[in-house]
């Protein structure tokens, strides 16, 4: 029973990681109509300069701000200076160019930072583990982790909903065309989104940079996961990400969990153990093709 | 006609050309490796480990002059191919420098094909170690399955009953396995395979506990290894259930990376840059001076790669069209290695020690220590289906 309830905890982690890299992406695609795949490298580049404060203030706080603004930085300067140009584009030309971005991201980051991959230690206030229960301890970096994905649901929630920026946003992602015929700088509302979706990114590096290693190619790793989600979650909806993103975090650690035993309880070990390793890779698309199949624009789309 | 003498004058000129570089031009060795992508850093230590000896030597290997061609395959077998074909039409005949075993399997053929050698720094697949050893493909590093079997004995040796094993779903991750389980005399209680591309591995851990085993035996090499180490360490396993790996599981780099998190692990391999011995604290100083940072075990073994080659060169004084000459002289492996012990099988894979060792701080960083030695001469599954 703690087994279950630690594998759901694991896949709510997973699920808040996702949702951080989603939300962003979504809002790109769905009110920019931008296909960006270098929403990787915004993860990327928040990690490495969350740890490369890290190691020269020796303090979590400062970490954490040089991640987040180093993300939306570059991601509004990736914005000014290729983005901008693409948006009346074909998607075929953003994809090449957001391809070439990632190649180009990869290498300026080994450049300046090295081939190493630095070192990040988790911060003394979140190190170790907690009590949840009689015999049962979960690591406190990991509850922090859903915490924090948590209260950027509800900031989002509230940005979207309530403020004026999010109606724009509401109302761009409805129909753009509109938007700019009423006389709304969209120019300025595609920096603030696509800036924010870079942010977020940077919170996600950041985060996890304890967790994983800080590495070159680190997003592409999960870039494919989190198209996945927004695809799920019905491109343009940050309450479809977020379901998404729980969905997905769910089967992908559930299945890693339970696949193999239940396979290998109905066949023979060599057997099972092939099938599971290959069914739990390929989870996250059987369950794409199960929602696409019965909700063709996503859960809610 | 006028076609046919200018093909005829050019080959004239080429054979003119070749005869008179041949008292003094270099020897060329193809070296094809992994620069760019996650697993770069592998390749620099590699390139840097073997340009070291080169340099060491005033630009030469046994006082032969020799030109180190470097090539990047970007971790694709396909590159890798086209790299290896255009350098054995430029003429190179003898290869090294290949890390991952599926590149290897896709140049080793290829070179053998043209009658060219090649001596791997790293890679050992079981492909090439059997039925399909080739008289001119000899290993400096290790056999794959070898360094596995003798994780399975320093898990008899710690007295571990009752182990899981991780490793991620592809041919080396199961050859691994494999290795371990063939000297492993205890209970393996799960064999998990983990994504390829996998980053977390708190599911995974998760059923470790549940499973409670004595002890872990994991293969992830390069960011999986770090990912993997600190998480564990951060889950609070490693005070209850002892982690042994290979030693690419947790090289010198990804030490660096992993910090305290890595300190009581344990590792098993047969080189460490705490290693006693005169040739590896004059290498790992050397290395250190030249390029800043430590030497992996990648580096090592290009090193020792290079120290061989340079014994063979000796041999036939640069002259590699004398094969016969040449192999004997590889075969004899007469040269000074970092292991502090090395001499070459029948199938030309290493007979060598391994041993035991734990990550403990070592100066303001952590290196592994010697425990104690877990194989001597250690050979592998392979040498008797090898013929010639």
């Amino acid at each position: 029973m703690a087994l279950l309830f630690e594998q759901l905890l694991n896949g709510l982690q997973f699920g808040a990681m996702l949702f951080m890299l989603a939300s962003g992406l979504t809002l790109i695609f769905g009110i920019m109509g931008v296909i960006n795949l270098t929403h990787g490298s915004f993860y990327m580049v928040g990690a490495y300069c969350g740890a490369f404060a890290l190691a020269h203030t020796n303090s979590f706080a400062a970490g954490a701000v040089a991640g987040l603004a180093g993300a939306a930085l570059y991601g509004l300067l990736v914005e000014f200076t290729v983005i901008r140009r693409l948006y009346k584009r074909d998607h075929l030309y953003q994809v090449l160019a957001t391809f070439g971005l990632i190649l180009f991201t990869n290498e300026a980051v080994s450049m300046i930072f090295g081939r190493q991959p630095p070192m990040v230690e988790i911060p003394a206030f979140l190190a170790g583990t907690v009590p949840l229960a009689p015999g049962f301890q979960y690591p406190l970096m990991r509850l922090a982790f859903i915490v924090v994905g948590a209260l950027v649901a509800l900031g989002l929630w509230f940005l979207i909903n309530r403020t004026r920026v999010g109606m724009l946003v509401r109302a761009g992602a409805d129909d753009r065309e509109m938007v700019d015929a009423l006389g709304i700088d969209i120019q300025k509302l595609y920096s603030v989104v696509f800036g924010l979706g870079a942010l977020l990114c940077g919170l996600a590096g950041v985060m996890a940079a304890p967790l994983l290693a800080v590495e070159i190619g680190m997003g592409e790793r999960v870039l494919i996961t989190t198209f996945v989600v927004i695809v799920i979650g019905g491109v343009g909806s940050v309450r479809g990400a977020m379901a998404g993103a729980l969905l997905v975090g769910m089967v992908d650690s559930l299945g890693r969990a339970y696949f193999p035993q239940l396979l290998g309880a109905m066949l023979s070990p060599e057997v099972a153990d092939m099938l599971a390793a290959g069914l739990v890779s390929a989870s996250v698309y059987v369950l794409m093709a199960l929602v696409l199949i019965f909700r063709p624009k996503g859960l809610l789309g | 006609m006028v076609r046919n003498m200018i093909r005829g004058g050019l080959c004239a000129l080429l054979f003119a050309g070749a005869g008179a570089a041949q008292a003094q031009a270099p020897v060329k060795i193809g070296f094809i490796t992994t620069l760019s992508t996650p697993a770069g850093y592998i390749g620099e230590d590699e390139r840097d480990g073997f340009s070291l000896a080169i340099k060491q030597g005033g630009g030469k290997l046994g006082g032969v002059p020799v030109e180190l061609v470097v090539e990047d395959d970007a971790l694709k077998p396909a590159n890798a191919k086209q790299a290896v074909d255009r350098m054995l039409q430029s003429g190179i005949k003898l290869y090294t420098g290949v890390n991952f075993s599926n590149v290897l399997a896709a140049v080793a053929p290829s070179v053998l094909r043209d009658g060219a050698y090649y001596v791997s720094l790293n890679a050992g697949p079981s492909t090439f170690a059997g039925e399909k050893c080739d008289k001119n493909y000899f290993v400096a590093s290790f056999q794959n399955d070898a360094y596995h079997s003798a994780g399975g004995e320093a898990a008899n040796e710690l007295g571990y009953k009752r182990v899981v094993l991780l490793a991620p779903n592809y041919q080396a991750g199961r050859d691994a396995l494999a290795g371990f389980k063939r000297t492993y005399k205890g209970e393996v209680l799960a064999e998990i395979y983990t994504k390829l591309d996998q980053s977390d591995f708190s599911v995974e851990m998760a059923r470790v506990r549940s499973l409670a085993p004595d002890a872990i035996y994991q293969f992830h090499p390069g960011g999986a290894g770090i990912n993997f180490a600190k998480q564990y360490a951060n889950a609070g396993l490693t005070k209850t259930i002892p982690m042994l790996m290979p030693s690419f599981s947790m090289d010198g780099r990804m030490l660096a990376a992993s910090g305290a998190s890595a300190e009581g692990l344990y590792t098993v391999g047969m080189w460490t840059t705490e290693m006693d011995n005169p040739q590896s604290r004059a290498f790992v100083k050397a290395f250190t001076e030249a390029y800043g940072r430590t030497p992996t075990d990648y580096g090592m073994q290009a090193y020792d790669t290079a120290l061989l080659i340079a014994s063979a060169l000796k041999a036939v004084n640069g002259d590699l069209s004398k094969g016969d000459a040449f192999r004997a002289a590889l075969a004899k492996a007469d040269f000074q290695t970092l292991r502090g012990k090395f001499r070459f099988d029948t199938n030309r894979h290493p007979v060598q020690d391994y041993y035991l060792m734990r990550v403990e701080r070592s100066g303001n960083g952590f290196a592994p220590k010697i425990v104690r030695k877990v194989v001597s001469d250690g050979r592998d599954a392979y040498v008797g289906q090898c013929k010639g």
